[in-house]
């Protein structure tokens, strides 16, 4: 969070800052949340969604210095996180091949990669996404920074009730979630297990480059190797705290978007140590509702039964 | 059974020429020559004695932190948070050796050695305990751990631990120089990796040949059994994560009491994802992991090198790392597909691609990692 947003306004900036934050670092959790929502429906985990972030964030960033337009790195970096999950929805359609270890294994490949191919982009700035400006009845500047909200934000709002609606009421949702529910019963029925399978984890890489995309065009807003801390991973589990509802997955987006705004907001109004402990409040966050919401006594209400892995 | 260690062989030795070749169109892709490539790394991993040594180095915390994905993977379960483990059990060390100030040395080493592995053990066995116990995902919550642990010793270096005399790179105070250990006798390698061969060796004699490590395998091999056998089946995830995370908390105390003398936060050094790697090449079997462990040992001692020489950048090792990553986990797919490693009769391969639906419960590599003391 920029100091900017909380200096004026003393301690009161602090849950402007909170809030401003749940908006702004939100959308790459609800991005990536809603693309192993739909992958996770098909009864499959990639738990590689991290790596495919940080591949996503490096290529829209390279993209749009390169070619002068964000959108297009928006573009490009969906279709980078789609040939990743392609690669994961391939690898795991082998026989005796494990989904949770190659997902670990695309965190190394894609964050490996896309460190290699970005160091070119670390020093130069490129053309960032444009804000839309929801605070100009305001004439608090802090008021009107915090309410710089991106579209890519706003899409997602749309996206989530979307993505809820292509699942339980269209054809190709009820295919899908048969395939989670039991691949026997959608193979009887003639659909191809593997085929349903590698298209969500392609449409997961795809939500989650474009989530990537967030991070280097809008907030933080720049290229460099530590953009990425676990926002990919904590996705994943945020996905297991909102049962597989992509409409709870945007409240609960919203929710660590706030955690994580928390420490760079203390540290703006002259908090100087502990700020690093609060830092660790989102991992910490996760942690204590993957232990609220699991349970010994398998599976939780809304799982998909084919996925054996994520409890 | 010598049948199925030449498969095993052939598979990782064909996956890893198949990753190298991989890695070699990448690289020239990015227009160096794959050959020089492949010189330098050999130049700095095994060409010369010195370079040898730097292997060595780097392999012994290898060691330990793959332990700490092996063990509970012989149960079934994913370990990822070595990392976390490795730092703790570091910065726990060093608090330690800071305490202890005036004792004789040796002792303050078996001190700080024990709190080290006591602080990564009460880590990743928490996340045993959170698996066994609360049925909370193993994998994630051991990264989240290791997050959580790197704040922590962030937070304490920063700040209450912190030496005051260091300016741009917070570090704690120094350990009694009669506190740190020396190096093996006749190498430029320090004690760490006898720690780590050592560890290696026990752990094999407690995951294959011992009654705990075959309650251990059935655990991993079908959850319901060991169930109906009356294993104590949560004890013995929370054990096996504690011994794990103890690995690599001992591979952190290595590192500050050999090499840093402090501890910072140079303490995060990748060291927990690379062994996560290199326990699944060795296929979580712990003597299988000293040769692997050299291995990306020597694939890290050469980065050096190849940054200088060809010009590449620091991330060229992790992608090396994650094709090696994916390639090996693809090539499980081989396992029982040649007639040529097949005794004389074999069950069914699956007719068609299509793979049967995953069983619930812990993702597993099943089967094939059940130990010879089965037979």
């Amino acid at each position: 969070m920029s100091p900017a947003v909380a200096s004026g306004l003393g301690l009161w900036g602090v849950p402007l800052a909170v809030a401003a934050g749940a908006i702004r670092v939100s959308t790459p959790f609800l991005y990536v949340s809603l693309g192993e929502c739909i992958t996770e429906k098909s009864g499959r985990v990639n738990l590689g969604l991290e790596g495919t972030l940080v591949m996503g964030a490096m290529s829209a960033y390279g993209i749009s210095y390169l070619t002068g337009s964000p959108w297009l790195g928006v573009l490009v970096a969906g279709a980078a996180g789609m040939v990743l999950g392609a690669l994961h929805g391939w690898l795991c359609g082998l026989p005796r091949v494990n989904d949770v270890a190659i997902g670990i294994a695309l965190i190394l490949f894609g964050t490996g990669l896309a460190f290699f191919l970005g160091k070119p982009f670390i020093q130069p700035v490129a053309r960032q996404l444009p804000a839309i400006d929801l605070g100009f009845w305001s004439s608090s500047p802090e008021v009107r920074s915090a309410l710089r909200v991106n579209a890519l934000f706003v899409l997602g709002l749309v996206l989530a009730p979307g993505v809820a609606f292509f699942l339980d009421r269209t054809r190709w949702g009820l295919i899908l979630r048969t395939v989670g529910e039991s691949a026997d019963a959608a193979r009887a029925m003639g659909y191809s297990v593997l085929r349903v399978r590698l298209l969500a984890t392609m449409a997961g890489g795809f939500f989650a480059g474009v989530g990537g995309s967030f991070l280097s065009l809008f907030y933080p807003g720049s290229y460099n190797e530590r953009l990425s801390s676990g926002q990919g991973l904590m996705a994943v589990a945020l996905v297991i705290f909102a049962r597989w509802s992509p409409v709870r997955c945007l409240w609960a987006s919203l929710l660590f978007g706030a955690a994580s705004a928390l420490g760079p907001a203390l540290q703006s109004i002259g908090m100087t140590s502990g700020y690093q402990l609060i830092n660790a409040v989102p991992y910490v966050l996760t942690l204590a509702i993957m232990i609220a919401t699991s349970s010994a006594s398998r599976s939780l209400p809304g799982q998909p039964a084919e996925l054996g892995a994520a409890r | 059974m010598n049948a199925r260690v030449y498969e095993t062989l052939s598979i990782r030795v064909g996956a890893l020429a198949l990753s190298f070749v991989l890695f070699g169109g990448f690289v020239a892709l990015a227009g160096a020559d794959p050959l020089d490539v492949y010189y330098q790394m050999y130049r700095g991993s095994i060409g010369t004695w010195f370079s040898f040594q730097n292997a060595l180095l780097r392999a012994a915390p290898l060691m330990l932190t793959a332990l700490c994905t092996a063990i509970p993977a012989r149960l079934g379960l994913t370990i990822i948070g070595g990392e976390g483990a490795l730092v703790l059990g570091g910065l726990a060390a060093a608090g330690t050796g800071l305490a202890l100030t005036g004792l004789p040395g040796s002792v303050v080493v078996v001190a700080m050695a024990t709190i080290g592995f006591a602080a990564g053990a009460l880590w990743v066995g928490a996340a045993g305990a959170l698996r066994a116990y609360r049925g909370v995902n193993e994998t994630i919550s051991s990264l989240l751990l290791s997050y959580i642990a790197i704040a922590l010793m962030t937070y304490l270096v920063e700040g209450p631990m912190r030496d005051p005399t260091s300016l741009n790179h917070p570090t704690t105070r120094a350990i009694p120089p009669d506190a740190m250990l020396g190096n093996i006798p006749g190498f430029d390698v320090h004690w760490g990796l006898a720690f780590g061969i050592v560890a290696c060796v026990l752990a094999h004699i407690l995951m294959m040949r011992s009654v705990f490590g075959f309650g251990g395998a059935i655990v991993g091999g079908n959850l319901r059994a060991a169930l109906l056998c009356g294993l104590p089946v949560r004890r013995m995830m929370v054990i096996a994560c504690a011994l794990a995370g103890g690995a690599a908390g001992l591979a952190g105390m290595a590192e500050v009491a050999a090499i840093h003398g402090r501890a910072s936060d140079s303490l995060v050094a990748g060291y927990g994802y690379t062994g996560i790697l290199v326990s699944f090449m060795a296929q979580h079997e712990p003597l299988a992991i000293v040769p692997v462990a050299v291995l990306f040992g020597g694939i890290g001692a050469s980065n050096g090198l190849i940054q200088r020489a060809d010009h590449l950048p620091d991330a060229t090792v992790n992608v090396l790392q994650g094709i090696l990553f994916v390639v090996i986990l693809a090539s499980e797919t081989l396992y029982g597909r040649f007639s040529l490693f097949r005794p004389a009769s074999k069950k069914d391969e699956p007719l068609s691609s299509a793979a049967p639906p995953a069983p619930p419960g812990p993702p597993v590599p099943p089967v094939e990692n059940l130990p010879e003391a089965a037979a």
